[in-house]
């Protein structure tokens, strides 16, 4: 074991977490939006769209991350859609993400009992009114917990887009092992580094969550 | 160049698979023995015990599985072992299960009401007895579909053993892609084999969630 390469390496690490970082970030805020609006539209669309929205789910959940990347990164240039790797990252990682949190979200909008809905109507507010002001924040504080450890999961799924050249955390730790020889102990100090993110993320959802939402989340 | 039909890709992939229902049985059963004797750790009346086995689980769903991979593959050779790709991918993938197990059928031994113990103990059990008579069979049977959705994610978490450089399917496909240029048939079909293996198990532990609940 020896760690005097890591000295000059600490840029290199710096770099690629705050790149893991950003992926993340973009995939949680898109990702929770897009399975609000496919929550919504499984329950509320016309046929097809719930259809749809049932088939994608499936889809992806039972598909290897590794592989959905592949064919987005891979094989959709040949429908003539060529995205950089960051891109393709960012697509890949948010649409496998909406996959999970869409069954998340809907058990959350299924947990708000139905007088809440009719107490509004009564009120006089529009439908949508409805959703986005009583049910939707209603929803969230419930599902909160679940949604923070789906996050967390697709914090650690990211390692995995390193292999289309996205310059996150593991690709640098691939570099890096490649220059400097010392493979495990860069993939060491790099799984530490990640270990150390994912309960930092952990710990600044959970008390987030109780600041925004009033969740009470452990 | 080689000239690759249809069904030579279809083939190939197919012989490929083999090695990912493989490894994904390997790492189910050997998953399910370590994952036993964290259990044990994790639920023994010692606090060092449970702490010690607390951590282990916390490691290995705070850390991503590819660095779990790469760990095996660069470190067991420092202790001296010869390794090769299938080694580190049996051996990395077992470790992550037997995390995730452990910690499914914790949550089942903690479902059980107290006095389940209080009844094996006032039986004149001891403590095995109890755990291998009483918690523990109760505990295996409300963990089912939990389990079997463990399953799930464990054959799709196969696909990055390719990475570390086993012949399973995804790398197949690596191979095969570089030959014909076809990216989005080979990973289309890539992801078809996959969603056969896995959309039976989800229905599966689905029909099993919806016959819990309705206990």
């Amino acid at each position: 074991m020896a760690f005097a390469w890591l000295q000059g390496a600490l840029g290199d690490i710096t770099r690629g977490a705050l790149t893991t970082i950003l992926l993340i970030v973009v995939t949680t805020f898109v990702g929770t939006l897009l399975s609000i609006l496919g929550a919504a539209g499984r329950r509320n669309g016309p046929v097809f769209v719930k259809r749809a929205i049932a088939v994608y789910v499936e889809v992806m959940r039972n598909t290897p991350f590794l592989v959905q990347l592949f064919f987005i990164f891979f094989g959709l240039p040949s429908l003539g859609i060529r995205l950089d790797p960051i891109l393709a990252a960012i697509l890949a990682m948010t649409l496998n993400m909406a996959a999970y949190t869409i069954e998340i979200v809907g058990a959350g909008l299924d947990a708000v009992p139905a007088g809440q809905t009719e107490a509004a109507l009564s009120l006089g507010l529009r439908p949508r009114q409805v959703f986005i002001k009583i049910v939707l924040p209603q929803a969230l504080k419930v599902i909160y917990p679940a949604l923070t450890s789906q996050i967390v999961i697709m914090m650690l799924e990211s390692a995995v887009v390193s292999q289309i050249a996205v310059r996150e955390l593991t690709y640098e730790a691939d570099m890096l092992q490649a220059r400097t020889f010392r493979s495990f102990e860069t993939y060491f100090v790099v799984t530490l580094v990640y270990l150390l993110m994912s309960m930092a993320l952990r710990r600044l959802l959970v008390t987030g969550g109780r600041r925004v939402l009033g969740a009470g989340v452990s | 160049m080689i000239e690759f039909t249809f069904w030579d890709i279809v083939r190939n992939l197919l012989l490929a698979a083999r090695w990912t229902v493989l490894l994904s049985l390997a790492a189910f059963i050997g998953g399910a023995l370590v994952g036993l004797a964290v259990l044990f750790f994790r639920i023994a009346e010692y606090k060092w015990s449970r702490r010690i086995a607390s951590g282990y689980i916390a490691l290995f769903q705070g850390t991503p599985l590819l660095m779990q991979l790469f760990l095996m593959f660069f470190g067991l050779p420092m202790l001296g072992l010869r390794i090769e790709p299938w080694t580190a991918a049996v051996l990395g993938l077992t470790f992550f299960a037997s995390a995730y197990l452990a910690e499914i059928w914790r949550s089942g031994v903690d479902a059980l009401p107290r006095g389940q113990w209080d009844a094996g103990a006032s039986l004149g059990l001891h403590r095995l007895q109890e755990l291998r008579l009483i918690i523990l069979p109760q505990a295996f049977s409300i963990t089912r579909a939990p389990i079997v959705g463990f399953l799930v994610q464990l054959i799709k978490s196969t696909a990055l053993t390719s990475i570390i450089g086993f012949e399973e399917l995804v790398r197949t496909s690596n191979a095969i892609n570089n030959a014909t240029f076809e990216p989005f048939k080979v990973y289309g079909l890539v992801a078809l084999i996959f969603f056969v293996m896995c959309f039976p198990l989800t229905q599966y532990a689905r029909t099993l969630e919806q016959r819990a609940a309705a206990h």
